[in-house]
């Protein structure tokens, strides 16, 4: 679950910087870097899980 | 109004911003205070004593090769090419410093700015992992913070890295402006706490399964919180250098600015401070004295991003959206995310630095003559590029670090304190404050 939040964050990431180079209007790169931070507060979420899951168990 | 790195400077002015730049260290001053004030008096004397280290190591890391990879705007640099724009990733600068002049000039005040900020980013993971974070784990985690994470993220934003373009080459307003590092300084550093927190675990104790589904955390208060609001003093002292001599090394402000500048960097902290005394006497019946003193540091930090471009009024409303963040983030990562942030370093450097971005394009009139508001967009991805690469790096390295080099403590040190742990005496030998502390086995 740690690597998955951790690979959405950098996914997210990956969507923004293609926004930026490959979309030429605005309103399209607004829309795709708004979709990769949505994906990056995601993984975020399961990386804190993740986390909150283990320190749980151990106490 | 500009936010390109200043080309040169009068004497006066210069002057002004060499006083202005000595003023950073009160900065670390305030953060070690708080830092230590928020943690046990087990571990006093070894959160100052790590504050030091940190300081040193991050110093000469940075002047050996950290300012290699940050470089300055317009110095030599790495760039490729992507969708037909050169976009700079890194700089190519000798390692040492070789071949700087070291005088009045703007370059080598910036580099002299640099190694205290660098500094100041370094101390934030400290609070994190408070009591439990063995101190040459620390110095190492410190190497790869001041020696590669922090440069790399300041040279994209103040290097003339590809952030600081995205004006030039995709006409999203200036590019992301962050004049005093709310995202550059105290987002990597509140990052870094967060990968910190995650790798350490919380402190023995903390989380004790009750067999429900809801975990309480112990409550472990901070042990004096008389220096914490005394670093609070000492942080405005050095607030109101790193923000007037950042935005005038950094973003190209007109040194007449710094007036604006310290009033809104004040305010900004006062309306977070007073906001938080609010937010927490209306839901505990009173001010709780930590939360307030973090909100006042989260105040500080939200103020860094625009305090040259912001007016008065709006620079109060970012300090008191920050001090109303400050107690809810503490309370979420605490309780239900069972993060075990001691000195709440999450929430005071990350939150209100991703709000401080925020608030430039919120607030302020930076890039709104590019039309459609690029200048949004342009923080947008300065925020996405702290979460998506800058947390997955940082938590990377450090999980790399903790593999070959184990960073906490052991269990039998934790329990006897940092303190006689790996310095063998206490911060306070004269004062018996519980009775479990001071008692060599």
């Amino acid at each position: 679950m740690k690597l998955a939040g951790l690979l959405l964050l950098v996914a997210g990431w990956g969507i923004v910087l293609s926004a930026l180079a490959l979309l030429p209007s605005q309103i399209g790169r607004a829309g795709f870097v708004l979709a990769g931070v949505a994906l990056e507060f995601l993984g975020l979420a399961l990386l804190t899980y993740a986390h909150s899951v283990l320190n749980t168990e151990k106490g | 109004m500009t936010t390109q790195p200043i080309a040169s400077l009068s004497d006066a002015s210069a002057l002004l911003c060499t006083l202005l730049v000595f003023m950073v260290p009160m900065a670390w001053v305030g953060l070690a205070l708080v830092n230590t004030g928020l943690g046990r008096s087990r571990s006093a004397a070894h959160s100052m004593l790590s504050s030091l280290c940190v300081l040193a190591v991050a110093a000469i890391v940075y002047v050996a090769f950290g300012f290699s990879v940050q470089g300055i705007s317009g110095g030599p640099a790495h760039a490729i090419l992507m969708g037909g724009k050169e976009w700079n990733w890194i700089a190519a600068e000798p390692v040492f410093l070789r071949g700087l002049r070291f005088d009045f000039s703007p370059l080598s005040l910036t580099v002299l700015l640099q190694v205290f900020t660098v500094g100041l980013a370094a101390l934030i993971p400290l609070s994190s992992g408070t009591d439990r974070w063995r101190l040459g784990a620390i110095c190492c985690s410190t190497v790869l913070l001041a020696g590669f994470t922090y440069p790399l993220f300041a040279h994209w934003v103040w290097g003339g890295g590809w952030l600081a373009q995205l004006g030039v080459n995709y006409d999203l307003g200036r590019g992301v402006v962050d004049a005093g590092g709310a995202g550059t300084i105290h987002a990597v550093g509140g990052l870094t706490a967060l990968s910190i927190t995650w790798i350490l675990g919380p402190r023995s104790g903390k989380y004790e399964p009750s067999g429900s589904t809801t975990v309480i955390p112990a409550a472990i208060p901070a042990h004096n919180v008389v220096l914490v609001l005394l670093g609070c003093l000492f942080a405005e002292m050095g607030w109101l250098g790193l923000n007037s001599a950042g935005a005038i090394l950094f973003s190209g402000v007109q040194p007449s600015r710094v007036i604006l500048i310290a009033l809104n960097t004040t305010v900004s902290a006062g309306a977070s401070g007073l906001t938080a005394a609010a937010v927490t006497g209306i839901r505990f019946r009173r001010p709780d004295a930590s939360l307030v003193a973090n909100a006042w540091m989260a105040g500080l930090v939200a103020s860094s991003a625009g305090a040259p471009f912001l007016k008065p009024a709006a620079a109060i409303l970012v300090g008191a959206v920050a001090g109303a963040l400050v107690p809810f983030a503490v309370e979420l990562l605490e309780f239900r995310l069972t993060v075990d942030d001691s000195g709440g370093a999450i929430s005071v450097h990350t939150v209100a630095g991703i709000w401080g971005l925020c608030s430039v394009a919120a607030l302020s009139n930076v890039g709104t003559q590019s039309g459609f508001n690029g200048q949004w967009l342009a923080q947008l991805v300065g925020i996405a590029t702290l979460l998506g690469f800058m947390l997955p790096l940082t938590y990377g390295l450090n999980w790399l670090l903790n593999a070959v080099y184990r960073q906490r403590v052991d269990v039998e040190g934790e329990c006897r304190g940092m303190d006689l742990h790996e310095l063998g005496a206490g911060a306070y030998p004269e004062f018996v404050v519980h009775s479990d502390e001071f008692i060599q086995s």
